[in-house]
């Protein structure tokens, strides 16, 4: 009897020691307790859970486990990184495969695996903090019920469509059924992130877990604990059968139900967002129109032809172009968003901001609520009554959408600072200009800054293109001063080009680069010089579109030709918004600095415009013709007159739809690449990213440097040669250019 | 053995010297508690129902009054406490003593710092005595629950304003015709924090969660606070209330609200805040309670002069604030060693503990709190906790939860509970911790009087 023990205890040592060895598990883990297995994941290597194949493979054998432990009833699965469920699946894997064939293999795994888990003969509960996205939503989904914490930083969100991909692991099929057609699309389609209590709402999750306070633990580390306690009573709530798993359904869903059971009704479904799908995409993305068809293949034949139609369609995503520009682009933004100059000196906390028009309340607007006292400064006040008036609108839309409370909006508002004079400054850690774009008013401007500002102050001009060195002209200390560019309307637009002159000091620029992440903005950092990067690039496509104007194309067909190649906003359409006093100021500007190859249209039209109150959006008149209240817009029609003054007659030999879109586009890309050979921009990442973000630059073509690689060198430069032959040097490739047209082998992104 | 441990701990607590003898200060005047008074608490809409706030303020006034014999003109001022305020008598302590019979020549204000508010009075009380402006103060606090200003909607208050000024029968008719069916809906007063938009329920199962406070202690705390209260009220100690004739129903003399259940009746009730799996139900929180007290705080010469007995000395007392959202309700583990810092005691020095009971939930967090190193060092930047009440010291005659909790009312029963206390047990120093609406808090040494 004691030596058959002993030969139980024996084989319980080997058993684990086996155990132990096999169960090296880094990503995945888990516990039981009670009758609930608790299974853990946490990537060791990252700050967010990734579904890679080392996750698949060690959490299809923990569930291989669990499921085959009888003293196991259910499972909980929960991350343990507080501000993240699962991110998403790994892009490098997907990126790392060659062809379609090994990508749909790849969705086909995560489809079964997925499978399996949603006929779980054990209940498994998702219990959700922070970011549940792509794969990991499409995880959520498949377990029997889903519990989340209202945490701000808890979103659900199917935002492969913004990578040129479609949630592949069943999230086409499973979210129609749970949500309904109309949300699955908008979910789907639009990529977007959606809250913890609009997730209860729709249907998403079935309970919802409050943030907790300081207590014996800290917060963050105490609300996890809480998640997985009331996640374990789910799982045995499921158990036990006190909590059903199917909801009645209540009398508008059932309606809702009844209209979608006719094909009628769902064809129209189909239909409408196709329309509005290919009205939005031009049809540039192919993206949205393979989602569409796959919940439509999984409603409509069953769902083993949903499920294959979704790996297929992934596959194919996959080898796209567009996809690889998108997600060329996510790790562009994911680089931007880092801060390689170090960390500053002295951290921003107070900082003031000179101009109170449209760009310096926009900057106010952004400042203000990341806990950073803003000091805004006008000379009038008007000026500070409307720029106030901007910020308290900013913070109000975002209470009437119930991001923030009227309380926070009030407190946060706390921390403006309006006025007329320049006290406080002897407080300021960081100024920034944005007056009129006038050096002889800059130069006034930071004389008078710098007798009030402490030492350490940092200088930063907001202006669109004049040198930042001729702007530092005026400063006792340039090595404080730099150029902070941002895009209007500010809140909206993502990028801030930094510009440093070779005499601005690392930590100036540093501290610069904090800011702007502080703000949420991506940040590129580029060199000095007239119209820095972004400028530069768009003044040449503008001076172009000037001359199409000239050459008889009206300004609707002329935003048709740009937004038919991708760009968001059409290019006269982009004029009005910039304003045409702006774009007359720039080209003056830049035409000086570099002289006849920034020409192209007369620059006289933009003079004449100016001169006949057309400024663009701000006085209701430029291209197109702005009336308050109405959306449509109507093309000026007294713009006619002018542009009969300055008419042109247009070479039919390079003026074509496509040639038309090709002069702008190649004016564009060949001033990127210059920008690039001359050293403005430090690598294409930056340039793509500027491009894109900035001046909205097609997302599908990935920014211009993606551009040349995808569409070829070489091929670019034949079209600008045929350009310059009728136009002259305006179209003459650079250097840089022509390098890479003559070696094939030679790309911008490896 | 269990016993003969305790015996012998009470031995070495006995034996144990206080660290101070007296909290009296030289150069500063001792303020003391002449009598504290109380109307029976009863849950709002019963017999109470038909009164008004100021009625119920006006009987624990006029008993106050009765009980002592104090001549109403050596009264040299009066404050009162109260949350939610009746339009009609917004400085409700001037109606009352008007209404109770006070000399008109005495002042009177009103006071509000929600659930400390009647603490707020008699601190104030405090502060005019040791200032030498006065020397006689009555202060107290009212809450009536039966009754509560519900208001038109914002848009009908516009409307019926504008109508006002509308000077023409059509300005009027077309102001009328505006009225829409949106405009009838009426406005609650809020119950629930302005800054966080949270109710004060929601937030304390929150507290008790963050602490770890499972939903059997929490019955069990409940359970406790009613059986102290009945054994109490049967044993006649509840002495600070008097008796109340409302008009047109009986004499009220005893608190209602008073309900020990048994655990089992409890663990059927659901989480009132958080569903489904909050921990705070109806029968673990305090209820809503009409009632009023009243106390009268001198200087203690002029109170001997008069040839009164005081019951206590009113000494140190603090106000502390905190986040309104995550640390609502842990003013008492805030105000506690601040107040023991102020007065030189340390919490072995205290005999009786008076908390106010908000939540059965949330008096254990706050004990968790008080005994939580981390909790010390990491939120209130302590080198170390302060040590939690022992519960034999603690809430010994019911409290809040059972008692009743009129908001502006608790704070005077909290005080002359600790008095009588104080007499009853032959402590020396009570402590009155409470929280409040705003994240505030409050606490206060009470030194007994010498027999």
């Amino acid at each position: 009897m004691a030596g058959l023990r002993a030969l139980g205890v024996l084989s319980r040592i080997t058993v684990r020691h086996r155990y132990t060895l096999f169960s090296a598990r880094t990503h995945v883990n888990y516990e039981v307790k009670g009758d609930v297995a608790v299974v853990r994941i946490n990537d060791p290597t990252s700050k967010v859970n990734t579904l890679s194949v080392h996750m698949q493979k060690e959490m299809a054998e923990v569930l291989g486990e669990v499921w085959s432990n009888d003293a196991v009833k259910s499972a909980v699965l929960i991350s343990s990184k507080p501000g993240c469920f699962i991110a998403g699946a790994d892009i490098n894997m997907i990126q790392a495969c060659k062809s379609a064939e090994e990508v749909t293999y790849i969705s086909q795994e995560g489809q079964k695996m997925f499978e399996k888990i949603e006929k779980s003969p054990k209940p498994i509960v998702a219990a959700i903090n922070g970011s549940c996205l792509g794969g990991g939503l499409e995880f959520a989904i498949a377990c029997q019920y889903r519990v989340a914490t209202k945490s701000k930083k808890t979103v659900l969100g199917t935002p492969e469509v913004l990578l040129g991909l479609l949630p592949a692991a069943g999230g086409t099929q499973r979210l129609p059924k749970m949500v309904g057609l109309p949300s699955a699309f908008d979910m789907t389609l639009t990529g977007r992130n959606i809250r913890a209590d609009k997730a209860k709402k729709m249907g998403l999750v079935h309970q919802l877990v409050d943030t907790l306070g300081p207590g014996l633990k800290g917060p963050e580390e105490r609300t996890m604990e809480y998640l997985e306690e009331v996640a374990i009573e789910c799982a045995r709530g499921i158990v036990n059968k006190k909590i059903p798993l199917t909801k009645e359904k209540g009398m508008m869903q059932k309606v809702q139900d009844y209209v979608m059971s006719f094909p009628f009704v769902r064809n129209q479904i189909y239909n409408t967002v196709q329309k509005k799908v290919m009205k939005q995409t031009k049809g540039l993305y192919p993206a949205p129109l393979n989602i569409i068809d796959c919940v439509k293949s999984g409603v409509e034949q069953g769902s083993d032809a949903g499920y294959l139609a979704e790996s297929q369609n992934f596959g194919k995503l996959a080898m796209t172009t567009e996809s690889k520009a998108l997600i060329g682009l996510y790790h562009g933004q994911v680089a931007c968003k880092k801060n390689r100059f170090g960390v500053p000196e002295k951290e921003v906390k107070t900082l003031a901001i000179l101009g109170a028009g449209l760009m310096g309340a926009g900057i106010a607007q952004v400042t203000v609520d990341k806990g950073i006292h803003t000091i805004m400064k006008d000379t009038t006040l008007e000026g500070l009554n409307r720029g106030h008036q901007q910020v308290y609108k900013g913070l109000n839309d975002k209470t009437k959408k119930k991001s923030i409370t009227s309380f926070e909006r009030d407190t946060t508002l706390s921390n403006l600072t309006g006025q007329l004079d320049y006290s406080g400054f002897q407080n300021a850690d960081m100024v920034i200009e944005a007056v009129f774009e006038d050096i002889a008013i800059k130069h006034k401007v930071i004389k008078e800054v710098e007798a009030v500002i402490p030492p350490h102050c940092i200088f930063a001009s907001n202006t669109s293109a004049l040198p930042i060195k001729d702007i530092a002209a005026a400063s006792k200390r340039p090595e404080k001063v730099i150029g902070m560019h941002y895009f209007s309307p500010v809140d909206k637009m993502q990028l801030l080009e930094i510009i440093t002159t070779d005499k601005t000091s690392k930590d100036t620029t540093a501290s610069a680069v904090a800011v702007g992440l502080k703000q949420g903005k991506i940040i590129i950092v580029v060199g000095d010089g007239p119209g820095f990067y972004t400028t530069r690039c768009l003044a040449p496509m503008l001076a172009e579109a000037v001359r199409v104007l000239q050459e008889g194309v009206d300004p609707k067909k002329l935003d048709s030709l740009t937004t038919g190649f991708g760009f968001p906003v059409g290019a006269a359409t982009l004029a009005d918004e910039v304003g045409i006093d702006v774009a007359a100021h720039v080209a003056e500007d830049l035409g000086k600095a570099f002289g006849p190859r920034l020409g192209g249209g007369n620059p006289e039209l933009l003079k004449t415009m100016v001169e006949k109150g057309f400024k663009g959006r701000k006085t209701g008149k430029g291209c197109y013709v702005y009336q308050p209240g109405l959306k449509s817009k109507e093309v000026n029609m007294e713009l006619n007159d002018i542009l009969e003054s300055f008419k042109l007659t247009p070479n039919p030999a390079v003026s074509s739809d496509s040639d038309v879109q090709y002069r702008l586009v190649s004016r564009f890309v060949n001033e990127a690449v210059m920008c690039l050979q001359e050293g403005i921009l430090a690598n294409p990442v930056e340039g793509d990213i500027g491009a894109v973000f900035g001046l909205g630059f097609p997302p599908c073509l990935g920014g211009p440097f993606r551009f040349v690689d995808t569409f070829g060198a070489d091929k670019l430069v034949e079209k600008m040669r045929r350009f310059e032959d009728v136009y002259g040097n305006q179209f003459t490739p650079c250097p840089l250019l022509l390098d890479h047209a003559k070696d094939p082998s030679k790309k911008f992104h490896k | 053995l269990k016993k003969t441990l305790s015996l012998i701990t009470t031995c070495l607590v006995l034996l144990t010297a206080k660290s101070k003898k007296t909290l009296a200060k030289p150069g500063v005047k001792n303020v003391v508690l002449v009598e504290g008074v109380r109307t029976p608490f009863l849950q709002s809409g019963t017999t109470y129902a038909d009164l008004m706030p100021h009625d119920l303020a006006r009987a624990a006034l006029q008993g106050l009054l009765h009980r002592t014999g104090f001549p109403k003109e050596a009264v040299d001022y009066i404050v009162y406490g109260t949350v939610i305020q009746e339009v009609k008598t917004s400085n409700v302590a001037r109606e009352a003593a008007l209404g109770a019979g006070f000399s008109d020549r005495t002042p009177a204000h009103t006071v509000t710092m929600a659930c400390i508010s009647s603490n707020q009075a008699m601190t104030t009380a405090v502060g005019l005595i040791a200032a030498g402006q006065c020397d006689a103060v009555v202060a107290g606090g009212v809450e009536f629950m039966s009754d509560v200003p519900i208001r038109h909607s914002r848009k009908m208050r516009k409307t019926m304003l504008s109508l006002n000024k509308a000077k023409t029968l059509g300005a009027r008719l077309s102001l009328l015709g505006s009225i829409r069916l949106a405009h009838l809906s009426p406005e609650l007063p809020a119950v629930a924090e302005f800054s966080t938009a949270e109710t004060m329920g929601h937030s304390a199962d929150r507290l008790a969660a963050a602490f770890g406070v499972s939903r059997q202690e929490q019955d069990e705390f409940a359970l406790r606070s009613h059986t102290l209260a009945k054994k109490a009220q049967d044993e006649g100690l509840l002495s600070d209330i008097v008796g109340f004739k409302v008009p047109g129903k009986d004499i009220v003399s005893k608190d209602n609200g008073i309900r020990p259940s048994t655990m089992e009746q409890m663990a059927k009730l659901k989480p009132a805040f958080v569903k489904p799996h909050g921990t705070v139900t109806a029968a673990n929180s305090s209820y809503l309670t009409d009632g009023a007290s009243a106390v009268l705080i001198m200087s203690e010469e002029k109170a001997l002069a008069m040839g009164y007995k005081p019951k206590a000395y009113l000494r140190d007392f603090v106000y502390v604030s905190q986040d309104p959202k995550d640390q609502l309700l842990l003013g008492p583990t805030y105000a506690t060693p601040k107040v023991l810092e102020r007065s030189g005691l340390t919490l072995a020095d205290i005999d009786v503990f008076e908390f106010h009971e908000a939540f059965a939930g949330q008096i254990l967090a706050n004990l968790k709190a008080m005994e939580s190193d981390w909790f010390a060092q990491n939120c209130m930047g302590r080198k170390a906790k302060v040590g939690a009440p022992p519960l034999d010291k603690f809430n010994m005659w019911g409290g809040s939860l059972s008692l009743g909790h009129p908001f502006a009312a608790t704070g005077c029963r909290l005080v002359t509970t600790v008095a009588h206390r104080l007499k009853k047990e032959g402590g020396q120093y009570g402590l009155v911790a409470a929280c409040a609406a705003g994240g505030q808090g409050h606490a206060m040494v009470i030194e007994a009087y010498p027999q």
